[in-house]
């Protein structure tokens, strides 16, 4: 028995050395399949080399762009876009969900607003921006704003709403006053809820942005990176650009949200996550 | 009696406010403060609008994206569902699947609209494209994530009940899964709505109600610009409630399961 244990102790470091090394091959091993996919298709030529760049191409082009700063340039002023048209949306968003929940008379005046703007794809927007506010940064970054404030609304608002009558009335009877109980008991409670929504609003934020940046002819910028490289079919740069876009994406969601939230709800034991 | 009143008063005010806002609107159109053709008055909108419909423009426009959105999100749905449903059960197909989807969902689908324009021209097939690459992957997620979550005690039952795999699966994990099935299809066909209108403007072909849009803002026609987002609006509102939602009520709701999906 006590030997078996030994073992067991003894065996596990190697063990989960192994098992993580496989579990990188077992992650690889489809990129890998569809990466050689590629290169048979770029090689056998099926279709004009400008077109469809074998991946060192790509590789290559990605290399020289970080290299002469400019693809550091263009990521600077996406993300640049992206925060700030956020920050917007944050504050507006987050202002006008609270009220709506804690108000009857603002829930009533401002849901049927809300409710008719809402559901129209943010781009659809883009054009009316454009021609309202002029082509460029103000443009880009008010319609940013505006679009992803929605699911920031719709979630706090319903945070809000949720928080537990049980809490309220208790924290009342504790003799809480309302600025207290604003800020002990319903933004705490309504915070898993207020951050759903800014993930969900940030994703949007980012979709939007890129497809803004080739409308909205801005100077420099990923969007505009991907589209301008179009016109002189550069597909490599195009490619180069799509995996910065979805680097970022990536690292929006895994490590802002997910330290954020470990931080603040995870720890107060309100959702596990 | 107080419920009701309540109710009443929501309607009030609600009413109340979009007069409001239209009449502010209204207002700042007819001050002059801005151009008229920037900023044109609702009667004008509305007069556009219904021109177009009567013309038979309108209607065309939304019939192409219409077409472009349905066909993709179809493809969406006979890719993603399958694909969904052999990830949850072959571990294999996820082991080879779900490293690509994440690593491809983190892309905006309007990041590849160039690419596809390069690759496949202008027109429906690309928008066609971009709406089936912005539907597959809520597709696949919802469903991979319902057929995993069927109650293992349902498979056991019926399987101690002697089901054979074949009526296991269709009577038991396909109707356990359907909330989620359901829930990835409205998540999809928002993301097509969305994709349909930008590509429409990026990819710019000569219909579809995002070339409306976009088309309109070199001419200055704002009026025409606000028509076409009416219209984008309605039509996106009256499938999410009326299609989506009678779904959801015909199948989900019957079943006694919509508290199981989470959107």
């Amino acid at each position: 028995m006590q030997d078996a244990a030994t073992i067991a102790v003894a065996g596990a470091p190697e063990n989960a050395a192994s098992g993580r090394l496989r579990l990188i091959g077992r992650n690889a091993f489809p990129f890998l399949v569809v990466g050689g996919i590629w290169e048979i298709v770029a090689w056998a030529g099926v279709f004009p080399h400008r077109l469809f760049p074998p991946l060192e191409e790509v590789a290559l082009s990605f290399v020289q762009l970080t290299i002469s700063g400019v693809l550091l340039h263009h990521t600077i002023e996406t993300v640049l876009r992206l925060l700030s048209g956020f920050a917007l949306a944050a504050i507006f968003g987050v202002i006008i969900g609270v009220l709506m929940g804690r108000s009857r008379r603002a829930e009533d005046i401002l849901l049927p607003l809300v409710s008719i703007f809402a559901p129209i794809p943010g781009l659809a927007y883009a054009p009316l921006f454009l021609l309202w506010f002029g082509l460029g940064d103000v443009s880009a970054v008010l319609l940013v704003g505006f679009v992803s404030m929605f699911p920031i609304i719709f979630n706090s608002w319903t945070g809000v709403k949720a928080v537990k009558e049980i809490w309220v009335r208790s924290a009342q009877s504790m003799g809480a006053d309302d600025r207290r109980m604003f800020s002990h008991v319903i933004l705490p409670g309504a915070l898993p809820y207020i951050l759903t929504g800014m993930r969900l609003g940030l994703a949007q934020a980012w979709r939007i942005l890129v497809a803004v940046e080739m409308l909205a002819a801005v100077p420099w910028g990923l969007g505009w990176l991907i589209f301008g490289a179009r016109k002189f079919l550069n597909t490599d740069v195009m490619l180069a650009g799509i995996v910065v876009i979805a680097v970022i994406g990536l690292m929006l969601e895994k490590l802002v949200f997910q330290k954020i939230e470990n931080y603040t709800v995870v720890r107060w034991g309100m959702i596990t996550s | 009696m107080t419920q009701n009143g309540q109710r009443t008063r929501t309607l009030i005010r609600g009413t109340l406010s979009l007069l409001a806002t239209a009449a502010l609107y209204e207002t700042v159109a007819r001050s002059g403060f801005f151009p008229a053709v920037l900023l044109p008055t609702i009667p004008t909108v509305a007069q556009t609008l219904f021109a177009m419909i009567a013309d038979g423009s309108m209607i065309e426009h939304a019939a192409f994206t219409l077409y472009r959105v349905l066909f993709g999100f179809a493809l969406a749905v006979v890719v993603g569902l399958p694909l969904g449903i052999l990830m949850a059960r072959f571990q294999r197909i996820e082991n080879f699947f779900l490293p690509l989807i994440s690593a491809l969902m983190p892309i905006p689908s309007f990041a590849l609209v160039p690419l596809f324009m390069l690759w496949f021209g202008i027109g429906n097939l690309t928008t066609i494209l971009i709406v089936l690459y912005a539907a597959t992957f809520p597709m696949v997620f919802n469903t991979w994530s319902g057929v995993r979550s069927v109650n293992p005690l349902w498979l056991r039952a019926a399987g101690a009940m002697g089901a054979d795999e074949n009526s296991l699966f269709w009577k038991v994990i396909i109707p356990g899964a359907s909330p989620f099935i359901i829930t990835g299809m409205r998540q999809a066909f928002l993301r097509s709505w969305i994709a349909v209108v930008g590509a429409e403007m990026i990819a710019a072909s000569d219909w579809g109600l995002g070339w409306v849009i976009f088309d309109a803002k070199e001419f200055l026609n704002a009026d025409i610009m606000l028509a076409a987002l009416i219209v984008i609006g309605g039509i996106g509102f009256a499938f999410e409630r009326l299609m989506f939602g009678s779904l959801e009520r015909a199948t989900v709701q019957r079943w006694g399961m919509s508290r199981v999906a989470k959107g």
